[in-house]
């Protein structure tokens, strides 16, 4: 339950004047209660009522929720109770959405309003004959989400239903800006402001790196860069925040955190309910499965995780919110939003990835701001203990590491100008301008405004083919109409920027008695789902780890994974499947290399980190904290380079790509690469140590800044994660149509694939809206590019060469992912070649 | 649309790929003929079938114009080049083999109305194609509508040699038939990764090749429906990135 509140009248140095503001009722109701109203809820207040918007930056447990509704209470409670929609509170989370509407019932009914006011929800799983009413008759305050606020303004009658609107209250608006839900959420706004001048926005936001950017978002942007008020609470208690210390020698890589996990068990025995956080699914997984192994004392362990099927989930929620678990295992899907129970502890399990990611995830534990909050983190592997003493400096330091604000994705603007179509006609201009007070679309040149427009209406290809098709139409007035119901239906179905990734449920099969060795179609219990690209890889015999359990697959059968247990003791046999991978903040990666680059700072490391980097800098080197170190050495008749930017797993794995492809060039005949958070390794069949002795510009050459041109481009283009996110950007503006949950694939199969879609589009149009929205999305998301710019950047004259004997303590951690991670999306044929050999085996046999 | 990308290799590392670049592939011998009806078929990497004897050039579902049939029907935006694109393909194949017939397999245009739809330029590229060549039309399902205007001479079922060239295949075939219609299409998954390719799908007695145009998608060759055209098994051949690869049955995945 999210907490709703003030604070204890005793703890409180509130003075009547404080107070003052509010009416009797509301006074009373807090006094009722033994609390005194916030300073910030009633700065919130005073914005609200001179008609200000505010963003308030408050650490959990500072009562943000009711600092939000407070102004709208106040106001509605001095209305007469007619009147129309008067705040809207928009979540992240549906669930999130569903339990603070519930929540406020109780201040509603202690102030006596529940006669007044009109609370109610809108998110998908709303019926349709509620949405039609509360467009017609809308409450006073809804609760909802970004898309479903999208599809409200989309509606005709959108300018009477918002007309009146006074307030939006947007919930964990850190968390919602940092996406193309946000972009969404941001034109959504634009269009509010519009419809309803008087408009007040307030954001209620964790702590961030740049207040502003929000504050910029909760505005207009006319003028340039306006500003909502800043109302900040101040820290809090500190955190009780430390690493575990086993005393065991952690290994030099993986993930798995097996040494540790004694005295993780032994934290959970010690403690009444334990939240234990991992990054990836798969290690949710292992988690489980070896706190179970250790569990004698039977105690209750439940695991949460995004692929689980939401019937667990919402039975492993209820079960902590009624106090009937000891721990969960769970990744970020108890990041943000409800609190489930009293969390007295929380273990961070592997490298904490980002400092303000690491802050949130303390502060579900003690949901109350005037205590500390307990958590450890627990390292995996030697690199992750320097990981998580740079985040444990920084959560000293309250520093933050939140993204940067973004761009505004043109995908994202061409789903709204569809949407705004559907509303009523637009002019030109006025649809520019509003798109320009939107924070992220400040910037919009009329260029792009125009080929965005030109995209909705009719492809936006060179090749004018579908004039006559047009899905908007500019008529004699100049206004731009959607042209008919169909396709405002079509905008309908696929409003929204999260695609799912197409899943299959994963169900436990039965055994087929009559027919030994395979098993019945249908039956068994559903476990959850797993991605479909995972499934693909999967054949029969396979084992892998979901559940808590290592499954056997046994075969596709429609939309489903059928599947057994695996015979005990088995190893599941498929490494991974997909899931979060969080990369190294930036922010954190330099103050590793930091700690790296100074040894008087490693009294503060555990021993045998101190150790390894000693090692390390008599063995071969320790980079300062600007540079790069490169170190060459044979091992196994092949020849490594290993190098160790610090940028993460992604930008790691582009620079790879791109080191190989310039190794080819250069005749050195690379075989191959590996990578992670802290570096790569690539490895080849010719001495580079000799071609470096030989020729000194060598290095500074394969590392020039300029392999982010054609080279990058040129692999980039082909990738397939480029195509991945061409296909997402398709899918936002509307290109293709969303594939809806339970929708299957006909058996002659109709839908065209995104894949042929973007070969035909590069080669015939490669400025096309759509590969631009696709470019933009791989420099900052899935390939890391601007990151690697920054680092090439960086390290130019600064590159540290090592010609070394053999690997170095450093290089260990990187070559150990060897054969351990898969690159997708190259070498079909290779795989083809193999299929092939079986058959001339069979032909030969 | 493939690119040929030799250097790009996986190589074998325990249960697990990664990626290596400079392997090269060993040097494969020209496509080897298959035979059928004991005629000399040469499986083409573009798709395509060529006929060496007769010098007869066979494509298959080309669907032409299937981008604007949808933006037509459904309001999809597909890249309005998928004709151009597909007839570039076929180009190049006419260029390397300089065939004396085209056979195209039917459903050539997606819909009835396709002709009409053409660019003016893909329009005259046709033409410039058919030149000097005896050009075929085998109507499909798709565009049996379609009977003149486009060049070319227009047929149902075509006998070339000891083959009968037809676009559904029939239920009772006989030895020797070459038909399309199913766009067929073969995966492989082996050690976490799936290949997903176009291909030719081969018995004693008939042929059903992949679909030639650029925006046609596929049927799994493991559904039921090739179980009861090749009710003795096949051999799919799958279009590599730079060669075909003749695989059997039993080393195919479903969707």
């Amino acid at each position: 339950m999210r907490y709703i509140g003030g604070v204890p009248k005793k703890r409180s140095p509130g003075s009547s004047s404080e107070t003052a503001a509010l009416p009797a009722a509301f006074a009373a109701w807090f006094a009722g209660r033994g609390w005194a109203p916030r300073p910030h809820q009633l700065a919130l207040l005073a914005a609200a009522q001179a008609g200000r918007s505010a963003l308030l930056v408050a650490p959990t447990g500072a009562g943000k929720t009711l600092a939000g509704f407070l102004p709208t209470l106040v106001d509605l409670a001095e209305a007469d109770g007619k009147g129309g929609l008067h705040t809207l509170y928009i979540s992240p989370l549906k669930a999130l959405a569903v339990d603070i509407a519930r929540n406020l019932d109780a201040p509603v009914a202690g102030i006596g309003l529940e006669q007044r006011i009109r609370i109610e929800t809108r998110t998908g799983d709303t019926p349709s004959h509620k949405r039609s009413r509360q467009v017609a008759r809308p409450p006073h305050i809804l609760l909802t989400t970004p898309e479903q606020l999208a599809l409200l303004i989309a509606h005709r009658e959108a300018a009477d239903l918002f007309r009146g609107l006074k307030r939006v209250v947007l919930d964990e608006l850190h968390a919602l800006v940092t996406s193309k839900r946000g972009d969404l959420l941001s034109l959504a706004l634009a269009r509010l402001h519009r419809l309803a001048p008087g408009l007040a926005t307030a954001g209620l936001s964790a702590t961030v790196r740049e207040p502003d950017a929000l504050r910029r978002y909760l505005v207009p942007q006319v003028p340039e860069a306006a500003m909502a008020d800043l109302i900040t609470v101040e820290g809090g208690a500190r955190a009780d925040l430390r690493m575990l210390e086993t005393g065991r020698t952690l290994p030099l890589a993986g993930h798995t955190a097996h040494t540790s996990m004694p005295a993780v068990y032994d934290l959970i025995r010690r403690h009444k309910l334990v939240l234990v956080f991992v990054n990836t699914r798969l290690q949710a997984e292992y988690t489980f499965q070896e706190l179970w192994n250790l569990n004698d004392d039977g105690l209750p362990i439940a695991l949460h995780h995004g692929s689980l099927d939401a019937t667990q989930r919402r039975k492993v929620e209820a079960a902590m919110a009624a106090g009937l678990l000891r721990a969960v295992v769970c990744t970020a899907t108890l990041d943000l939003g409800i609190d489930w129970g009293d969390v007295d502890l929380v273990i961070n399990i592997g490298a904490p990835k980002g400092a303000s990611r690491i802050m949130q995830r303390i502060g579900r534990a003690n949901h109350r701001m005037d205590e500390p909050s307990k958590a450890y983190l627990v390292p995996a592997n030697r690199f992750e203990m320097l990981e998580c003493r740079a985040a444990l400096d920084a959560v000293e330091e309250a520093a933050q590491d939140t993204p940067d604000p973004r761009l505004g994705a043109l995908d994202v603007l061409a789903q709204h100008v569809l949407g705004m179509a559907c509303a009523g006609p637009f002019s030109e201009d006025d649809l520019y301008d509003e798109v320009r007070a939107a924070s992220p679309y400040a910037d919009l040149t009329r260029d792009d405004f125009l080929l965005v427009l030109d995209y909705v209406a009719t492809g936006g290809y060179a090749l004018r083919a579908y004039e006559r098709f047009a899905k908007i139409l500019r008529g004699p007035d100049g206004l731009w109409r959607v042209r008919d119901a169909r396709t405002a239906q079509a905008y309908r179905m696929n409003v929204g920027t999260i695609i799912e990734s197409t899943t299959v449920k994963v169900r436990l099969a039965r055994r087929n008695r009559a027919k030994p060795g395979s098993v019945l179609p249908a039956g068994g219990r559903v476990l959850g789902e797993i991605e479909e690209d995972f499934a693909e890889t999967l054949t029969v015999g396979d084992t892998f780890l979901f559940a808590g359990e290592i499954l056997r697959f046994e075969s596709l059968h429609e939309d489903e994974a059928l599947v057994t247990r695996g015979p005990p003791g088995t190893d599941p046999a498929i490494p991974s499947y997909g899931g979060s991978k969080f990369p190294l903040s930036t922010f954190l990666a330099a103050r590793v290399r930091a700690l790296i680059a100074d040894p008087v700072a490693w009294d503060r490391l555990p021993a045998q980190v101190a150790d390894y980097l000693a090692q390390q800098r008599r063995r071969s080197v320790l980079p300062g904290p600007r540079d790069l170190l490169v170190e060459t050495f044979p091992r196994a008749n092949r020849y490594y380079l290993a190098c160790f930017p610090f940028e993460g797993r992604l930008a790691h794995q582009t620079l790879g790509m791109l080191l190989t492809r310039r190794l080819e060039r250069a005749g050195m005949r690379p075989l191959g690469f590996a990578a992670n958070d802290y570096g790569l390794a690539v490895f080849g069949t010719r001495d580079l140590s000799e071609r470096i002795a030989r020729e000194p510009a060598f290095l500074d050459g394969l590392f020039a800044e300029d392999m982010l041109g054609d080279d990058l481009e040129e692999w980039l283009d082909e990738s397939a994660m480029m195509k991945r996110t061409f296909r997402q950007c398709a899918v936002i503006a509307g290109l293709i149509e969303r594939r809806h949950p339970g929708q299957r694939k006909t058996g002659r199969q109709v839908t065209i694939s995104t894949d042929l879609i973007y070969d035909v589009l590069r080669k015939h149009q490669p400025g096309h809206l759509l590969l631009r929205a696709a470019r933009q999305d791989a420099a900052t998301g899935l390939l890391d590019v601007a990151r690697l710019g920054v680092m090439l950047a960086r390290i130019q004259g600064r590159i540290i060469h090592k010609a070394l004997d053999r690997v170095s303590p450093l290089a260990v951690n990187v070559m150990l992912e060897i054969g351990r991670e898969r690159v997708y999306g190259e070498g079909a044929d290779e795989i083809l070649a193999e299929a092939e050999a079986a058959l001339l085996g069979e032909a030969l046999a | 649309m493939t690119q040929t990308r030799p250097e790009a290799a996986p190589l074998r590392h325990r249960k697990t790929i990664i990626v290596a670049v400079s392997l090269k592939l060993e040097k494969t011998p020209k496509t080897p003929g298959v035979t059928l009806a004991g005629e000399t078929l040469v499986l083409d990497l573009s798709g395509a079938l060529w006929l060496p004897e007769h010098r007869t050039l066979v494509v298959s579902d080309l669907h032409l114009e299937k981008g604007s049939a949808y933006a037509a029907r459904s309001g999809q935006f597909l890249p309005p080049y998928d004709t151009r694109e597909t007839l570039a393909c076929l180009h190049e194949a006419l260029a390397r083999l300089d065939p004396a017939r085209v056979v195209c397999l039917g459903d050539s245009f997606h819909d009835a109305q396709g002709p009409a739809r053409l660019d003016v330029a893909d329009r005259a590229l046709i033409a410039t194609l058919q030149e000097g060549r005896d050009w075929v039309w085998i109507s499909g399902n798709h565009d049996r509508a379609v009977q003149d205007g486009i060049g070319g001479r227009f047929a149902d079922t075509l006998t070339v040699g000891a083959l009968t060239l037809r676009h559904e295949p029939a239920d009772a075939p006989e030895t020797g038939e070459v038909a399309g219609h199913y766009h067929p299409v073969g995966k492989v998954a082996m050690r976490g990764r799936a290949v997903r390719r176009r291909c030719f799908v081969l018995d004693a007695t008939r042929l059903v090749m992949p679909a030639f145009g650029a925006l046609t998608g596929g049927l799994n060759v493991r559904s039921d429906r090739f179980d009861t055209l090749f009710p003795g098994g096949f051999t799919a051949h799958l279009i590599g990135d730079g060669r075909v690869f003749a695989i059997s049955r039993t080393m195919l995945t479903r969707e």
